[in-house]
């Protein structure tokens, strides 16, 4: 089992979620989270005081799913995340060495 | 002209027509507001006989102003700050005005407006609203009840701390405030109102001060400027990003204010009249016309018009035409809100190289708006008054005088005022408390629960 964990820009949940749904991804974890990678966060300005803001608000998915699929998983993210310009986020990929369902107690791929 | 000079080079620089048309509108204006014939005043009837209608409005009026503080400005300052401190910001607008509704009937109305001793301060004869009753005063609006009048001023005395309270915000003590608001109230504003509206000197000399151009919004903003030296910069100023927390709350806040200066400015005719309605006039066109011109100036300078500019500006263009609502036409008071929104961001954005934490901007709006209503007072009176403009060059000399008196009296007493508060319970939160936020630390509450 592969987790994988992507970091993408707010509004492209929905287009990455409807992807990976239709790839046979049965769940996900999503959170709003915040950081900074290379875009380095952005300005704003109050009463023409400029801020810079580090972390910018971004949207966490995270998806558990078999060896076999991980790739797929991996190449649908990035379709349909990408602009193509700066700040489109990362994918994370590492193994996992487990999954329970709590309910039934299940294990492995039959949890997922 | 100055705001020749600011317009000519936003409109050099531009990118959108919008100065064009703010240079066009003022050039189109300019001219004919300087000769521009006063409207007869209404003159005051010399009988002492409460008219309905009149007490019918400075009521509502004193409600307005009211509303102006609570929620107002309450919503305004609230906004600006960080969630952590929007109650404890919220509480000094409410508790301000809960003290002030009863230092003001118990000794406040008689120091201000009681009978004048010597032009310096009223008399102790009207303690506890003694003699204040139902019949109307001769020079206090004859034709309504004196309480009414004594209301409406309690109201002006009910705001002027709140609106300092933006320079302090975030780190100050709520006991140090509540010494603040009492001290302030009664060693400031009650000198500063009898020595122009109550029968002192300044207003012997021929002030004018409408609605509270030098009592209220010169000696709030001066005062301001004292208390951010005095208590020192928020934690991370400078470094951190210390932001707006709810700009929707403060745009809310906007709007009450302007609904509720019409009360602050037209009230001040203290009658349902021609210079009601004139004074309404001017109120919503200095409003306007400076929230437009902050707006442009920072969408020239910083290349993106902002909503809290918008609302600055609004409130700036309302400061500044205070003094003068009662004294100019629509014409010049487009003028002065124009001048008011682009200076009032200038010195906003100044602020920033001089380095002090006036957190809410109290100075820049309400101090500069305040002193070049003032001034602009003298230059363009034409109803029932005479300025520059109308041939009276000595009326601004007198503006300058007052300007200069409220700025040094209030600079000097509030500064004592802070030093005796810090010497009995200390100004500052600590800096654990700052940094857990003043809502946790002086309430034990919080605005916003997680769920």
């Amino acid at each position: 089992m592969k987790k994988i964990e992507a970091v993408i820009k707010p509004f492209k949940l929905e287009e990455v979620k409807d992807a990976l749904t239709e790839l046979g991804v049965y769940g996900m974890t999503v959170s709003e989270v915040r950081g900074f990678g290379r875009q380095k966060g952005h300005k704003e300005a109050y009463r023409g005081t400029e801020y810079t803001i580090e972390f910018v608000p971004k949207t966490k998915i995270e998806v558990v799913v078999p060896d076999g699929l991980a790739e797929r998983v991996v190449e649908t993210v990035i379709r349909t995340a990408k602009t193509g310009s700066i700040g489109d986020g990362k994918i994370f990929v590492s193994n996992l060495e487990g999954v329970i369902r709590i309910r039934t107690g299940e294990t492995g791929d039959r949890a997922l | 002209m100055t705001i020749f000079a600011l317009v000519l080079r936003i409109g050099r620089t531009m990118k959108t027509p919008f100065a064009v048309v703010l240079l066009i509108t003022c050039v189109a204006v300019i001219s004919p507001a300087f000769g521009q014939e006063a409207p007869a005043p209404a003159t005051a009837p010399a009988t002492l006989k409460i008219d309905t209608g009149d007490t019918a409005w400075v009521l509502t009026s004193s409600a307005l102003v009211l509303a102006m503080t609570m929620p107002g400005l309450a919503l305004f300052y609230g906004g600006l700050v960080r969630n952590k401190n929007v109650l404890a910001t919220i509480m000094h607008s409410l508790v301000i005005l809960c003290l002030i509704s009863l230092t003001w009937i118990l000794w406040g109305y008689s120091l201000a407006f009681g009978p004048d001793k010597a032009g310096i301060i009223g008399g102790l004869e009207w303690l506890g609203l003694n003699g204040v009753g139902g019949e109307p005063h001769p020079t206090y609006g004859p034709t309504i009840p004196h309480q009414v009048y004594m209301l409406f001023q309690l109201m002006f005395a009910a705001i002027t701390p709140a609106l300092i309270t933006g320079a302090f915000a975030e780190r100050m003590k709520f006991s140090a405030l509540l010494l603040f608001a009492v001290l302030w109230g009664t060693f400031i504003y009650c000198p500063l109102a009898h020595w122009i509206w109550g029968g002192g000197w300044l207003g012997k000399l021929g002030a004018l001060d409408f609605a509270g151009g030098a009592v209220v919004h010169t000696s709030s903003g001066v005062s301001a400027l004292v208390c951010a030296l005095v208590l020192g910069k928020r934690q991370g100023y400078g470094t951190a990003a210390l932001v707006p927390h709810n700009l929707p709350m403060t745009l809310l806040g906007t709007g009450l204010l302007w609904f509720g200066w019409f009360g602050f400015n037209a009230g001040s005719a203290l009658g349902a009249n021609a210079l009601a309605a004139s004074a309404f006039l001017a109120t919503n066109t200095a409003a306007a016309a400076g929230a437009l011109s902050w707006m442009t100036a920072e969408w020239m300078q910083r290349g993106k018009p902002t909503a809290l500019g918008v609302a600055s500006g609004a409130v700036a263009g309302l400061a500044t035409v205070t003094p003068a609502a009662g004294f100019v036409g629509p014409m010049a008071a487009l003028v002065i809100g124009l001048a008011a929104g682009v200076l009032c961001y200038a010195a906003v954005v100044w602020k920033g190289r001089l380095g002090y934490d006036d957190s809410l901007d109290v100075v820049g709006i309400h101090g500069v708006g305040g002193i070049l209503g003032m001034l602009a007072t003298g230059l363009f009176a034409s109803i029932g008054a005479k300025g520059l403009f109308s041939g009276n060059p000595a009326q601004l000399g007198i503006q300058a005088i007052t300007v200069l008196v409220t700025v040094v009296f209030a600079f000097a007493g509030t500064f004592i005022i802070l030093k005796v508060i810090n010497a009995i319970v200390g100004l500052r939160v600590d800096a654990e408390g700052e940094q857990r936020g003043l809502d946790l630390s002086q309430h034990e509450e919080r605005a916003y629960a997680k769920d």
